[in-house]
């Protein structure tokens, strides 16, 4: 009997003791972890993507946002590129635990903005700080539009654009008078003509570009070719295939001629292509211009960077991203922090000339017409491109690093290697995007507006 | 086998008289009271989010916005069992539990054996084979990440010393599989290592001490008394193993993230992938309801297999 109680008496300290621990616990990161609230360790929660380089000109930014507000705190946090990102973020906000800041791709904001996520910029108080449709690149603004709202501040346009070695190019005959830039190329012929002169100017490739299990760089390539041509490849919120069977061979065909031909290799991975590019051995180079401080590095190596001129359409067009600024829908969030928050939304728009050292192209137009901006070469090249953008259809599944730019670039790498013929590529691509329009959509677009 | 187990007494049943025994009140209220803490997390944790799993797979659902969305009836299951890259990455699955469960179950009772057999440090063996299964996925995966690496890791050089030709581990899908499979023996085979020694110790010494007197050397001891008093343990060994290995996500989603493009994908990275990284919580419940369904039918299978035996075996 002794026994009995002496054990009771046990379990009852016991429980005791943690029920006191658990209460005691109340304010600690765990219980606020547990009843899911975000404890407010700052002032602005800011979340991004960047590493390497890009990483390094945020951390300035973020700087000097704190010079110049030195009452408000910052915290960055940095998650992994691509699709865990946008998990993380999409999750984070549907369970009430949102940064106050976050930054998104343009082409990853359809469904963002359908689900609900996203705090309309009309409601976040950037536009009593000047930041207004007036003052970005229109392409911009137009994608950060969804359903008749603007969802995200653009932060700048990152184009894929070409590459080319000034010292071949000059052998070769293709700069302009002034020497800063390509003579004017129109058209097909002139493109495939640069190429070959650029071989016959002692390159071993007229042009270079990463393919081998690169998908994303073939469909941004293979996206920027057939939009001259035709529109979008799906359409209705991404549900409705709408592929021009006639424009997509014409560009399937004028993509495997570069390779066939030997002007261009039809499988190299991105370390063959940046090897090959940097050593002279390749005229020009297919990329995105976020590559550009990477062969800044390399000593004694002249290189430029100019728009695609347009190549089977009668205009120039230029496949490209952007990377935007989005506030989180959060209804606990106060009046304090959204008025913090839309001030490191414009901080960062006043700092964007920082931004645009990694090669992009700033969207908002006094740091696109800024000195800061004017003097960088050469950023100042492109950004002409920014103003022709197309970006990825509107849908649930498209966007930078998506399932879905994996698997049409699949198709696409299959062509470059000679592996696949133009014709049935388009089969092929028709049957990648069926898997997509079939499937039931999580959110519809129109959602988007309630 | 015969011999040895002639010479042995057939062990009396431990307590004959507890099977009748009906427990009084009391004690069954005490073992409700006990079990409790285990049934409410078990209800919470697992019956919980089933029962709701089980609902959600027949909505649109999705992960980013509250309420469960349109009712779609079974089309969640029809187009999920339409879609090959479903049944693909079910084959992934399997085909890592063909690759990982023989070494596993091999390689444990192997050590186990010479384990207890060591005469010095055998806490030491026991610990050091155990230790790894005790290190979290992702720290296991970060630095076999590093030891993989083209040119600078420590296996492809290891591989080259020996002159054996270096697999892309991280780029092809035979590195990939192979470095997954080692990866995964030297960080779990620590579990069923342990299950084996704890079933060795139970095996009574006096039955080695009769068979040492019938001159049975160490290697016939193994062969006839231990790994014969162990298969129970095998059997339990080989369907907790399965089970294990048909679960199989943090490895792979960290070493190769199912790649290359997606060759070596896992259902439950299949599942991750629609379920969270598309949104689509619906079709993402339905995926796992099917898998669950997959891996009941295999448990029930070997758990039918055994009975079958071991009733032959009495008749």
């Amino acid at each position: 009997m002794g026994g009995a109680m002496a054990r009771r008496r046990f379990l009852a300290l016991g429980g005791g003791l943690a029920l006191t621990g658990s209460l005691g616990a109340c304010a600690s990161p765990v219980v606020s972890g547990l009843t899911g609230t975000q404890p407010d360790t700052a002032d602005v929660i800011f979340w991004n993507l960047f590493t390497g380089g890009d990483g390094a000109n945020m951390v300035l930014m973020e700087d000097a946002f704190r010079a110049s507000h030195p009452g408000t705190s910052v915290e960055a946090t940095i998650l992994s590129w691509g699709n865990p990102y946008y998990t993380k973020l999409a999750l984070a906000t549907a369970s009430g635990t949102p940064p106050d800041v976050a930054i998104a791709h343009l082409s990853r904001l359809p469904l963002l903005a359908a689900s609900g996520l996203l705090e309309p910029v009309a409601d976040t108080g950037v536009a009593e700080l000047g930041v207004t449709r007036d003052r970005f690149t229109p392409a911009a603004w137009q994608k950060a539009t969804v359903a008749g709202s603007v969802f995200a501040v653009p932060l700048d346009t990152h184009p894929f654009v070409l590459f080319y070695n000034a010292d071949l190019a000059r052998k070769a005959g293709l700069l302009n008078t002034a020497g800063d830039g390509l003579k004017d190329m129109r058209g097909k012929d002139d493109f495939v003509g640069a190429l070959k002169a650029m071989k016959d100017a002692g390159a071993q490739y007229g042009a270079v570009m990463s393919i081998t299990a690169d998908p994303s760089t073939a469909w941004r390539c293979f996206s920027m070719v057939y939009s001259g041509l035709a529109g979008p490849v799906v359409s209705d919120s991404g549900t409705r295939i709408t592929v021009d069977d006639a424009a997509m061979e014409e560009s399937f065909a004028f993509l495997r001629e570069l390779t066939s031909g030997g002007l261009m290799p039809g499988s190299l991975t991105g370390a063959g292509a940046n090897a090959l590019f940097s050593t002279g051995k390749a005229g020009f180079l297919f990329d995105g211009e976020w590559q550009i401080p990477s062969y800044r590095l390399i000593k004694d190596f002249r290189f430029n960077v100019v728009p695609f001129p347009a190549l089977l359409g009668p205009k120039p067009v230029a496949y490209a991203d952007s990377h935007a600024l989005v506030v989180p829908r959060n209804s606990r969030r106060s009046a304090r922090r959204t008025a913090d928050a839309a001030a490191f939304v414009k901080s960062l728009l006043d700092n964007s000339a920082v931004w645009a050292h990694g090669g992009h192209v700033p969207a908002w137009l006094p740091t696109q017409r800024s000195r800061a901006f004017l003097d960088q070469s050469p950023q100042r090249n492109y950004v002409q491109a920014a103003f022709s953008a197309v970006y990825d259809p509107v849908a649930w599944y498209t966007g930078a690093g998506s399932d879905f730019q994996s698997t049409v670039g699949a198709t696409i790498i299959e062509v470059l290697a000679g592996r696949m013929s133009p014709k049935s590529a388009v089969t092929a691509m028709r049957s990648d995007l069926k898997r997509y329009t079939t499937a039931r959509p999580p959110v519809t677009m129109q959602e988007a507006s309630r | 086998m015969t011999t040895v187990a002639s010479t042995r007494p057939v062990p009396a049943p431990a307590r004959p008289a507890a099977a009748d025994r009906r427990p009084s009140a009391s004690e069954g209220r005490a073992g409700l009271l006990l079990s409790g803490p285990f049934l409410l997390v078990y209800v919470v944790f697992v019956i919980g989010p089933l029962l709701v799993g089980a609902v959600v797979s027949f909505f649109n659902t999705t992960t980013v916005k509250n309420g469960l969305g349109a009712w779609v009836g079974l089309s969640n299951y029809t187009r999920v069992c339409g879609d090959p890259l479903f049944w693909q990455a079910m084959w992934h699955s399997v085909l890592f539990t063909l690759f990982t469960t023989p070494p596993l179950v091999l390689l444990a009772l192997l050590f186990a054996v010479l384990a207890a057999r060591i005469r010095r440090a055998r806490v030491f063996y026991r610990i050091a084979f155990f230790a790894p299964y005790v290190v979290p996925s992702s720290v296991v995966a970060l630095i076999f990440l590093w030891m993989y690496t083209p040119q600078v890791g420590l296996v492809p050089k290891v591989f080259d010393a020996v002159g054996l030709p270096v697999p892309d581990f991280i780029g092809s899908t035979s590195g990939g599989w192979t470095a997954v499979t080692l990866m995964t023996l030297w960080w779990t085979f620590g579990f069923n290592f342990v299950l084996y020694t704890a079933a060795i110790q139970d095996v009574p010494g006096d039955v080695y001490e009769a068979a040492a007197l019938d001159g049975a050397t160490p290697w016939q001891q193994i062969r006839f008394i231990t790994i014969p008093l162990l298969a129970r343990t095998t059997s339990l060994v080989v369907i907790l193993q399965i089970v294990a290995s048909l679960k199989v996500f943090d490895q792979i989603y960290l070493l190769l993230s199912g790649g290359p493009n997606q060759s070596t994908r896992p259902v439950i990275e299949y599942i991750y992938d629609t379920g969270f990284t598309s949104y689509r919580g619906g079709y993402g419940a339905a995926a796992t309801l099917i898998y669950f369904a997959v891996i009941v039918a295999i448990s029930a299978a070997w758990y039918g297999l055994r009975r079958w035996r071991a009733s032959r075996a009495a008749a």
